[in-house]
């Protein structure tokens, strides 16, 4: 697979039920393959936000755009620039721990990537790590030396920096 | 009626289809969608057809909307009527068809009942799901007051940019309920606003390419219908002394008489237009999504040609072929703004190089089609008789397979909207219904379907509904006993191997129609088709005329599958 890039797009669409599903079925039909997808309000009342990564060629992406923008739900999509954006995903990742030292480099190394201990057990530790996907993966390879029972990732989020913004002007 | 009112959703539903002037719907009733049909018993202006299968009600819905250029409207009931009325949406959906699908649904909420949406009730589907990819829009009502503004925005949707089907999905206590009703309130659309006027910029770029065109060439598609732009494409046409060749679902927007028509292109394309296509240096395609059956193999699709594009869905630029200038607009202004800048650079000729060399391809290649192998009526003789017998208006459908190929290939159709096929989705068993649904459309003009056996007996159901409900028209059936096109590829391309292709002579079509009370008759001579044909257009009841024909007829020229325009086989 040649120039299989990550394409982040942001996609303002309707707030109504079955536009999730519309939309996904379109990825799914046409054979787009996602790689994340997440969903909440905008700063629009009415209209909801997505942000989808796509892997794909430069082709493939403009046909995905262009038949995201054919759905009556889509109000508005755009590739964002990967030069010129901030994306996050947030992880929360629950680790096996047995032993008492374990326990103190599991929180040494939440510390060193900013994450947060959220929860402990007698027999779990669960850390919140948010960032870039790449210094999640970091964080996970690290924890799999001690045993991971869970993981929760959100998948990634992203805006654009600056005035840039993919906005419906009222 | 004031602009507000209180009334049911079910009647509502029947005054907001009225305020978009839809004067005729063809269905089937059933449990869930039983309060629209007891609104329909009163009313005296909208006229319900009963179809005896959902897909017809569909497919009749589609057929007067491509006579007719309105909307077609299909109802049914939920579950079942539901998933009936799918092959028919897909169809519409595939050749970009108005179609407005009205399908009841169990109820939202009903106290103290499980007849719920989501609790698998009787004859619940979820049809919003199952037709999310092949409509257009598609919405579910949940309350009755919204039915107005619902309505208003599924034929808008329907109708405008490229038109395509909606289906509106409404529970049966959203039909019962009462409410204040709204008939003046606008609908908004914030994702959905189609770009009908060409770029300027782009229009310059496509008309300097056409100037200095040594060997241009028009593909016509769909669109072009879609936007009645037929005088717009002849005139420019003839201005650029360009030949047009189309696709089968462009047959009928250029007329097939002119000197400059090539015929369609692609699988089973003429050899003209097969071969000019790849002689072009440049190609203007108008209205066209370059299917697989159009262009064979892509890598010697129109290898020297610089491609312009007019397609109103954007998302048909370069989803197959790489385009050069790119016009996202309605194909009728587009086709105006490049006549009106080309009429300051080209005069009008009576001839060029090009139109020579085109001339002398159609003269070497058209006329010498050969007829197939097979013993007894020929197709293709029967087809260009039949071009001499019918009136210029008269609509002619076609069921899927040879019997469409041959008609695409042999029968010249001279006005626009006068050839109804199902194009991309292939659906046999659409001639009969598109053929009812045109003839309600068309009443005073004469409507046949070309027909094969094995396509017509899907849909053979419905001659219960022309017979009962006064829709004469006439079917042809080519009847060789078998599925024609399979047997077709089993001959070429599997050894003769015919596998599940022999559908004997079963039945007799002549006893299937007068079981109907229509009329049936049995041609055996090229001369009892002519009479027996003129018969029928004069008949006020429809007729079924059955032709034999050689089960070893093959529709030349091919395009084997996976190869390319210029790999053609003519027998």
């Amino acid at each position: 697979m040649k120039n299989q890039k990550a394409h982040i797009i942001a996609a303002i669409v309707e707030h109504k039920p079955g536009v999730l599903y519309s939309v996904s079925n379109m990825f799914r039909r046409r054979g787009f393959n996602i790689d994340s997808i997440t969903v909440g309000p905008s700063e629009q009342e009415d209209l909801a936000r997505m942000t989808i990564t796509v892997k794909g060629e430069d082709k493939t992406l403009e046909q995905v755009i262009k038949q995201m923008n054919k759905l009556i739900e889509v109000v508005k999509v755009s590739r964002l620039d990967p030069e010129n954006i901030v994306t996050r995903e947030m992880a929360l990742i629950k680790v096996h721990v047995s032993k008492t030292e374990a326990r103190s480099d599991i929180i040494d190394y939440v510390e060193v990537f900013r994450g947060r201990v959220i929860d402990v057990s007698p027999e779990t530790l669960m850390a919140e790590i948010t960032g870039t996907s790449d210094k999640i993966d970091a964080f996970i390879e690290l924890m799999k030396t001690f045993g991971i029972r869970e993981i929760a990732r959100t998948g990634i989020t992203a805006l654009s920096r600056g005035l840039k913004s993919v906005r419906i002007e009222e | 009626m004031n602009q507000m009112a209180n009334m049911s959703g079910a009647h509502a539903l029947i005054e907001a289809l009225k305020r978009q002037e839809v004067k005729v719907i063809f269905g089937i009733t059933g449990g869930a969608i039983m309060p629209v049909y007891d609104v329909l018993y009163d009313d005296t202006d909208v006229r319900h057809i009963l179809c005896r299968h959902e897909q017809c009600a569909a497919h009749a819905a589609d057929g007067y909307a491509r006579a007719s250029g309105k909307p077609g409207i299909c109802m049914s009931t939920s579950g079942p009527g539901a998933t009936n009325l799918v092959t028919g949406i897909a169809n519409a959906y595939m050749d970009s068809s108005p179609v407005i699908a009205l399908t009841g649904q169990v109820s939202t909420y009903a106290p103290n009942s499980s007849y719920m949406i989501g609790r698998d009730a009787f004859q619940e589907a979820d049809i919003i799901g199952i037709t999310t990819p092949i409509t257009k829009y598609n919405i579910q009502v949940t309350k009755a007051a919204e039915i107005p503004k619902v309505v208003k925005t599924a034929f808008h949707i329907a109708t405008s940019g490229r038109p395509g089907p909606v289906l509106i999905d409404l529970p049966k206590d959203v039909q019962t309920n009462c409410a204040e009703m709204d008939f003046s309130e606008k609908i908004q659309l914030r994702g959905y606003k189609p770009q009908y006027n060409p770029h300027p910029l782009q229009v310059e770029k496509a008309a300097e390419s056409l100037v200095n065109a040594e060997k241009p060439l028009i593909l016509a598609g769909g669109g072009v219908t879609s936007s009645n732009a037929f005088q717009e494409l002849l005139q420019l046409a003839e201005l650029l002394m360009a030949p047009v060749a189309t696709t089968l679902m462009g047959k009928g927007s250029f007329p097939e008489n002119h000197p400059l028509s090539l015929g369609n292109i692609g699988m089973h394309g003429t050899r003209s237009a097969n071969q000019l296509i790849l002689e072009a240096d440049v190609l203007l395609a108008v209205g066209t999504r370059f299917s697989d059956r159009s262009t064979g193999n892509l890598d010697s699709f129109c290898p020297n040609a610089k491609i312009i594009h007019i397609d109103i869905d954007s998302a048909e630029i370069g989803k197959n072929v790489d385009i050069d200038i790119p016009i996202v607009a309605d194909a009728k202004r587009t086709l105006i703004a490049i006549f009106g800048l080309l009429l300051n650079q080209l005069k009008k000729r009576k001839d060029s190089v090009w139109s020579r060399r085109v001339k002398e391809v159609k003269e070497q290649l058209q006329n010498n089609l050969p007829n197939g192998e097979g013993k007894g009526l020929k197709p293709k003789d029967l087809l260009i008789e039949l071009r001499k017998i019918l009136p210029e208006d008269t609509i002619v459908t076609t069921e899927v397979g040879q019997n469409q190929m041959w008609a695409a290939l042999h029968y010249q159709v001279l006005k626009p909207r006068t050839f109804i096929s199902s194009g991309g989705l292939g659906t046999m068993g659409f001639g009969f219904p598109a053929a009812l649904g045109a003839k309600v459309a068309c009443p005073d003009r004469p409507v046949l379907d070309i027909a094969g056996d094995g396509s017509f007996i899907m849909t053979e159901q419905d001659l219960a509904c022309s017979v009962m409900e006064n829709i004469p028209v006439t079917v042809i059936v080519l009847n060789n006993s078998v599925l024609g096109m399979p047997a077709q590829w089993q001959r070429l391309f599997y050894n003769r191997r015919y596998s599940a292709v022999n559908l004997g002579h079963v039945p007799d079509f002549v006893k299937l129609a007068e079981a109907y009370g229509a009329k049936g008759a049995r041609v055996e001579s090229q001369e009892a088709f002519s009479r027996i044909v003129r018969d029928a257009l004069r008949s006020d009841v429809t007729t079924v005329i059955d032709v034999p024909i050689s089960s070893e007829e093959n529709v030349f020229p091919i395009i084997p599958p996976g190869r390319g325009l210029n790999d053609m086989a003519v027998g």
